[in-house]
């Protein structure tokens, strides 16, 4: 157990690798739990979580809600667009009129990079970032790699890890180079020159523009969406040119390692940066993913409710 | 900060009473097909299995047994004290099983309550039984008894701790703590 007892979960950058293998032992006992006919635990009783979302989201706020229910956590969900915040309210005042309601933890998803930190230094309450702008998204960071330590049975040292797609864009992407690092994997990302940051070398990924070449070097791939609603202008000629160099299909399954690992944060774009069939093959573990996520998102949970992470 | 410490049962008396254990497990069961032994992660596992292993020797039936971790059950999550959770390992159903709970010491109560619900997520089971190598008398919490116990004591909550140290199933002692406020 780290001694460094975190209050928020804001980002990978700032945990140690126990914290996340702490984190990963806790989500094993709730994949457990999530077998057994009975799903829920009454661990989170006194707790009252807020789910604030400022940005669209399905699967994260769908797998965050049903991981604070099996919790037995109390919740109470707030979505911007039918909120006081489109009166013109400030996300400091939201907050702390939600909190003076007795929350005890907020789950917050935020189209500005860094806003889970602000507001970390402004409120009192427990914060786990879901997401903030292209900063990052550590509850999925923590699902991918759980999934592929899960599949290589917990070991990642040495795996190779590409991750396609929009990185420029991605808060996906940050978060799983940090945390895939961490845990002694290697790291190539790989898309369109437009769509790579231009110092993210300086992470310690590698970078290619070629995805045949990224493929055959990889045990594992992750296939980003193209992030359409971030983008100001345009970074690549058509959707068409995209997923001709940069698709994942069956015909470029054919020339790479047939136990290449296939995974996607969804939302899938079925035929541009994955074919249906390569997303619905045995090489892919995307659903898996999406099931871990409710698994490692109560381990969040269970471990910031008592500060022990 | 001062300790002492008192020896309250040496290795032969623990293999004793593991035997005995075993021989009131088989009295007071007339059929072992629905009898499971379920260990209390993380302390009571080594004497479950033990008692389990006695079972066998006597009647020459394998109990069926499992690990159980009832952190997700507790009452005092976020409120001071950390826990971390340790695996569960059941693989049958209690439903309609006459369980044995199995832990080294008794004292508040808690544990045992949380373990009661963690045991019924598998199933409903028809009877839930307690056995513990040491009771510790005072300061139950809850209206919990042990249906079979190898020793009672009646230490104190606030200074004392009982010691189960298990280097290996031949080599148990424990042990009663004196801690001295500070």
């Amino acid at each position: 157990m780290s001694s460094n007892n975190l209050n928020h979960l804001l980002g990978i950058k700032g945990l140690s690798k126990e914290q996340i293998d702490l984190i990963f032992s806790t989500a094993d006992n709730f994949l457990d739990l999530l077998q057994a006919p009975v799903k829920k635990t009454p661990a989170l009783r006194d707790i009252t979580v807020a789910n604030l979302f400022f940005e669209n989201s399905t699967r994260t706020r769908v797998s965050f809600e049903l991981a604070e229910k099996r919790l037995g956590a109390d919740i109470v969900n707030f979505s911007s667009s039918s909120s006081s915040v489109s009166k013109g309210e400030t996300l400091i005042d939201t907050v702390n009129n939600i909190l003076s309601m007795k929350v005890d933890m907020i789950v917050m998803r935020h189209p500005a990079p860094g806003a889970s930190q602000f507001l970390s230094k402004h409120v009192k309450c427990q914060i786990i970032n879901a997401g903030d702008g292209t900063h990052e998204h550590p509850t999925q960071a923590l699902l991918d790699a759980f999934s592929m330590r899960n599949h290589y049975k917990n070991n990642l040292s040495g795996k190779k890890v590409v991750i396609v797609g929009d990185i420029k864009h991605s808060r996906v992407a940050l978060s799983n180079i940090y945390c895939l690092q961490l845990l002694g994997a290697e790291v190539m990302v790989c898309g369109p020159a437009t769509l790579i940051p231009k110092y993210i070398e300086s992470t310690g990924v590698k970078v290619s523009t070629n995805l045949d070449n990224a493929l055959r070097w990889a045990d594992v791939a992750n296939m980003l969406r193209i992030q359409m609603e971030r983008q100001d202008e345009r970074y690549f000629p058509s959707i068409r040119e995209y997923s001709t160099l940069y698709g994942l299909n069956m015909e470029r399954m054919k020339n790479v390692n047939p136990e290449l690992l296939i995974m996607h944060p969804g939302p899938i774009n079925r035929g541009v940066e994955i074919s249906s069939d390569v997303a619905d093959s045995h090489n892919s573990i995307i659903l898996q993913q999406v099931e871990n996520g409710v698994a490692i998102r109560m381990a969040v949970l269970f471990l910031l409710a008592q500060k022990s992470l | 900060m001062s300790n002492d410490k008192a020896l309250l049962l040496n290795p032969q008396k623990v293999a004793l009473i593991t035997k005995r254990f075993a021989l009131q497990i088989v009295e007071n069961h007339k059929s072992f097909e629905n009898v499971a032994i379920l260990g209390l992660q993380p302390r009571g596992i080594d004497l479950a299995r033990c008692v389990k292993n006695e079972v066998s020797n006597l009647v020459g039936v394998d109990l069926k047994f499992g690990e159980l971790d009832h952190t997700f059950f507790r009452d005092d999550i976020g409120r001071g004290e950390i826990h971390i959770p340790k695996p569960s390992k059941i693989e049958f159903s209690t439903e309609g099983m006459n369980i044995i709970i199995i832990d080294d010491v008794l004292f508040t109560g808690r544990s045992v309550r949380a373990a009661i619900d963690a045991i019924l997520r598998y199933g409903r089971p028809s009877r839930i039984e307690l056995m513990v190598l040491v009771e510790r008398i005072f300061e139950r919490e809850l209206p919990i008894k042990p249906d079979y116990k190898g020793i009672s004591i009646d230490s104190r909550k606030v200074n004392q701790k009982v010691k189960v140290d298990w280097q290996n199933d031949d080599n148990v002692n424990v042990w009663l703590l004196n801690q001295d406020k500070v």
